[in-house]
């Protein structure tokens, strides 16, 4: 049944995406991809893949933005990936009962084999998150991993998402969001975490990590920022050296 | 939003369809239907064809057409289902009405009633179809309540227009019938009119700022896209018809799809014989082209929000 469930979920799992870390390197699109090109939505195609005009499956893309601060420009990579949301548009347009939302933890799918590829939930999705695979003529969607969080032949560090478990720098974080000592919870509040287009009244799972305020963007509230004393105002070969370990 | 030809020729035809049977419907239930074989075949065969065409035609674009049966069980939450489901419901007094006009005694007041179901189930049914795109918060242009006015309007209008063409093969137009075809097409013209002078003149929804958290203190821009080759988004919510071209195609679809039906009415006042003939079907033949244009720039014109991850800085109501 494609109505959402009439009460919030025990559960909330999601994920919480740190932009202030985010390197943008793209290994959890890659990772994800691996995953689930072979999970519960296998496979995601590709055509053409090493070609000049490669179209393929992704659940996950990084993009990126260039933000204008009181200080200047500043680059933010912004991963974006399904946000299992509360009021999910892309749920209720579905015709068939292929999309859902579950009841036990919130997380949004779509069953494959009542999709008629009708593509309605990918218009609904303001955030892009729903990608339709021509090939096997049904919508597939970021499962978070459902395949993996609940897979018991996994030790039980491995059972995350595949994006949060491979992100080197750590900017990918997993867990319920019911629960106020959660560590997404808990980052959330310490970091003032918010919801992606909240006009779209979806009421999105995941939430995003603002990046923190430059140095010299705080410093400019105050004093100048703090420079290091010149070893050698008037240069020579210890200025040399000054200059060299000041980089 | 990318104008699929399927879609396009199923709004437009079952539109078509939905509007004579609406006239059919509504003619029937006032007992105003004259006792006329072939010219029953003709309006019921031309209002069950296209609207069954336009059913095919959507279920074309479908990655599992042989599916499609499933369509039909989420009423609860679902326009595209309630949509279906009316559709396929309202071949029963369809059905009743079309034989009850060749066949039996058409004044039974049975009849009569199931014709006035058949009028509403048909304005229901364009209804729902307008609500699909409607409901849409995603795609502000279409989240609007003049998105079902145009669709009902323009429904009624083409099947208005091609009743009085057939109409006029066989009998002389009486002026009330070629009022109420004028009257139609202005109360289309005028729903259209509200909808451009709206999404011109609508605020903006969302922006990139909005839609990445960024730039509480200045703008935010893409700087690199996700990939350099297209993908699924870009093909089906990136389409962009250019701005001057839009703006041709707008004073295209005036002209088709009202300005010259209100000429060829205008004339068919004046006109007798063949005259009148000629008119009513020129007004019908154009005012289906016309919709069609208006139903290509209805999506072509469209922006949904996704585009704002993928450089667009702004999308408009």
């Amino acid at each position: 049944m494609t109505s959402l469930p009439k009460e919030q979920s025990k559960r909330r799992l999601g994920l919480v995406i740190d932009l202030d870390i985010c390197v943008g390197c793209h290994a959890c699109a890659v990772n994800c991809k691996e995953w689930n090109a072979s999970g519960y939505h296998a496979p995601m195609t590709d055509k053409d893949p090493y070609g000049h005009d490669p179209l393929g499956v992704w659940f996950n893309r990084i993009h990126t933005f260039e933000e204008t601060t009181e200080a200047g420009q500043r680059t933010v990579h912004f991963p974006k990936s399904c946000l299992h949301c509360e009021d999910a548009p892309c749920v209720t347009v579905c015709p068939t009962g292929a999309s859902y939302k579950r009841s036990e933890d919130g997380i949004v799918l779509v069953d494959e084999s009542k999709c008629i590829g009708c593509k309605l939930c990918s218009w609904a999705c303001p955030y892009g998150a729903r990608e339709f695979d021509d090939d096997a003529g049904v919508m597939k969607k970021c499962t978070l991993c459902v395949d993996r969080i609940y897979n018991e032949n996994l030790d039980n560090e491995t059972r995350l998402p595949a994006c949060v478990s491979t992100c080197p720098a750590s900017a990918r974080h997993f867990g319920d969001f019911s629960d106020p000592d959660s560590n997404v919870s808990k980052l959330v509040k310490e970091r003032g975490g918010y919801d992606l287009m909240p006009e779209m009244g979806c009421s999105p799972t995941n939430k995003y990590l603002p990046p923190r305020p430059r140095r010299d963007e705080k410093a400019a509230d105050g004093a100048p920022p703090k420079r290091l004393e010149q070893a050698n105002p008037e240069g020579g070969f210890l200025g040399w050296i000054d200059d060299l370990l000041s980089d | 939003m990318n104008p699929a030809a399927s879609i396009i020729l199923f709004t437009t035809a079952s539109g078509l369809g939905y509007g004579l049977l609406f006239v059919l419907g509504l003619a029937a239930s006032f007992g105003w239907l004259p006792p006329s074989t072939l010219f029953a075949v003709l309006t019921i065969g031309l209002a069950l064809s296209t609207v069954s065409i336009g059913l095919l035609s959507s279920t074309f674009h479908l990655g599992h057409p042989e599916r499609a049966w499933r369509a039909i069980t989420q009423w609860r939450s679902s326009w595209l289902s309630r949509e279906g489901i009316m559709a396929i419901l309202l071949y029963g007094p369809a059905c009743y009405f079309s034989a009850g006009w060749l066949l039996f005694e058409q004044q039974l007041f049975a009849w009569r009633a199931v014709s006035s179901i058949l009028a509403i189930g048909a304005a229901a049914t364009v209804f729902c179809t307008a609500m699909i795109y409607a409901s849409l918060k995603s795609i502000p242009r279409w989240n609007n309540q003049w998105v079902s006015a145009v669709y009902l309007s323009l429904s009624l209008m083409t099947g208005a227009l091609w009743f009085v063409a057939i109409w006029a093969f066989f009998f002389p137009v009486p002026t009330a019938l070629s009022t109420i075809a004028l009257v139609s097409i202005i109360v289309a013209y005028a729903c259209k009119y509200c909808y451009w002078r709206y999404i011109d003149s609508a605020p903006v929804v969302s922006t990139a700022e909005s839609a990445t958290g960024l730039g509480a203190k200045g703008k935010t821009r893409l700087l690199e896209p996700p990939h350099t080759g297209q993908n699924y988004l870009l093909e089906e919510m990136g389409y962009k018809v250019a701005r001057k071209h839009a703006s041709k195609l707008r004073t295209l679809c005036l002209f088709a799809a009202f300005g010259v039906p209100i000429a060829c009415y205008a004339f068919i006042y004046l006109a007798t014989g063949y005259y009148v003939t000629i008119l009513a079907f020129a007004a019908a033949v154009l005012g289906q082209v016309g919709v069609t244009i208006e139903r290509w720039l209805f999506f072509a014109e469209a922006e949904h929000v996704v585009m704002l991850y993928y450089g667009k800085d702004k999308v408009h109501g």
